[in-house]
């Protein structure tokens, strides 16, 4: 377990540096993106139209924020990350088409998600469900939002972020998952408890 | 009394309750952070506790998530106006999604269309008990998404009786993992048909954590719930650790010969709760918080 500092745009052969329970800080730029976007980004893809942002090499945190605007320019109140298995079945085709790098959230993510980021060199990291304000404090600057149509908490937001974290590495470029380890243990755990005489 | 300073008191209870933990449950936290073992389970401890200190500093909602807005409300029999505090509470939390900010949450579940206003069809939701007094008191207990999408009912065959309970809340603490971001507080509802038991899962969210249960079976089970939860190693976030809840919290009634439904809710560790005591002459109480 060592903690790493990054700072985007990511390189891959930084990524592959990376191990499951790893902590993390992020410097630079970040973008967000909900179910809506992701679905939006994949119908994109499929019609051939080219996505108003870029994710190449940059953090994709699953976040819908709270945000405030004051004199026509934004700000960030509460920037929890939002459960990532929602974005489950859209994932490993943002992965290989927008070279993502690091994606962001809370929860853990599933089979195809793991398998797309062993494939192209990617990594999941948990930034600590709930934490909003404490990640608001880490970002400096709203740079840009897109399709805001969406709603707030489901248009891409575009971050400047500084020692953003701490992120815990839980799917690394080598495909272990750190929730898959915790998970199977806590199955054995309940097993044992079932068993016992004493839980009765 | 003014129906004004209803109308501001509920604010100011809104924007309490998302901005700072009930002191019992802060408690909690700190004791889980004290005796967490695993490093990386008290590293997500610390960030809450970092996370519930800026939130306080700066008079910030804690988590982006601020709930699909729910009240719980008392109201005194002698209280004067009470036809018109639906219509209060309305108001109240579309000035509150301004003012303090609350995220817009309710979304038509057909067209997926955001009201932007925190209002809907039934939201807010609102549970009425009328007591006796001349007074209203109001509860609300924002909880995140994540954490409501893990609540669970079953209808269990009555012979399982505890043993069934209790695996019922192991299997669900053990499937739900990191998801409804643990250490979290648990609601329990037991008895009554499938509509009661899950209101009083809820119902029991409401019950603060540091007083112990008067009824002796309901104080030993919790006991022996909250302990076995613990147990199982999910931790902070599904991350691994010690600290899977922070209290698990029984309600229970009666139940058909041939039912036995269980039903368990779970608050994230935002186990955001605070209730406001409006009184008929104006005077305005915080009881879960000091203002």
């Amino acid at each position: 377990m060592k903690k790493v500092e990054l700072v985007t745009p990511i390189a891959e052969k930084d990524i592959h540096k990376l191990r499951i329970g790893d902590t993390v800080y992020v410097t630079g730029t970040m973008v967000t993106a909900r179910d809506a976007a992701h679905k939006r980004m994949l119908q994109f893809l499929k019609e051939g139209k080219e996505s108003p942002v870029t994710f190449e090499g940059l953090p994709l945190f699953h976040c819908g924020p709270l945000v405030k605007k004051v004199g026509g320019k934004w700000s960030v109140l509460a920037a929890g990350p939002t459960t990532s298995m929602r974005m489950e079945p859209y994932e490993d085709e943002v992965i290989k088409n927008h070279g993502v790098r690091l994606v962001i959230g809370k929860g853990g993510m599933g089979e195809k998600t793991r398998q797309a980021m062993k494939k192209y060199g990617a990594a999941y990291a948990v930034f600590t469900g709930g934490a909003a304000v404490l990640a608001a404090k880490h970002i400096e600057e709203v740079k840009g939002v897109e399709w805001l149509d969406l709603g707030t908490p489901e248009a891409v937001w575009v971050f400047v972020v500084r020692d953003f974290g701490p992120l815990v590495i839980a799917i690394d470029s080598e495909g272990k998952s750190l929730f898959e380890q915790v998970q199977a243990k806590a199955e054995r755990n309940k097993a044992r408890m079932l068993e016992q005489s004493g839980f009765q | 009394m003014s129906l004004e300073v209803l109308e501001n008191a509920v604010i100011t209870l809104l924007k309490l309750a998302v901005v700072k933990l009930p002191e019992d449950v802060k408690s909690a936290l700190e004791k889980a952070y004290r005796a967490e073992r695993s490093p990386i389970g008290k590293a997500q401890l610390e960030a809450i506790l970092d996370n519930i200190k800026i939130a306080e500093e700066t008079g910030t909602p804690m988590c982006q998530d601020t709930g699909l807005t729910s009240f719980y409300l008392e109201a005194g029999s002698r209280f004067e106006g009470l036809e018109r505090v639906e219509g209060i509470l309305r108001r109240a939390i579309r000035r509150a999604t301004v003012e303090v900010p609350l995220r817009p949450n309710a979304v038509d579940p057909f067209t997926q269309e955001n009201t932007n206003d925190n209002t809907g069809r039934q939201v807010p939701y609102m549970h009425w008990r009328i007591v006796d007094g001349d007074f209203l008191e109001i509860t609300t207990v924002p909880n995140g998404g994540g954490s409501e999408n893990m609540s669970a009912l079953k209808m269990m065959s009555a012979d399982e009786g505890t043993y069934g309970l209790k695996k019922f809340v192991i299997e669900n603490v053990v499937e739900a993992g990191g998801l409804p971001c643990p250490p979290t507080v648990i609601g329990l509802g037991v008895g009554g048909g499938p509509n009661i038991a899950m209101d009083l899962a809820k119902l029991a969210l409401l019950k603060p954590l540091d007083k112990p249960e008067a009824d002796k079976t309901v104080a030993r089970l919790e006991r022996e719930l909250y302990e076995a939860v613990n147990r199982t190693g999910v931790g902070p976030m599904g991350l691994g650790g010690d600290s899977t809840t922070l209290g698990v919290k029984i309600e229970y009634a009666h139940r058909h010969p041939a039912s036995y439904p269980v039903a368990v809710a779970f608050h994230c560790w935002a186990a955001r709760r605070a209730t406001a005591r409006i009184h008929s002459n104006g005077d305005v109480e915080y009881l879960t918080h000091k203002v």
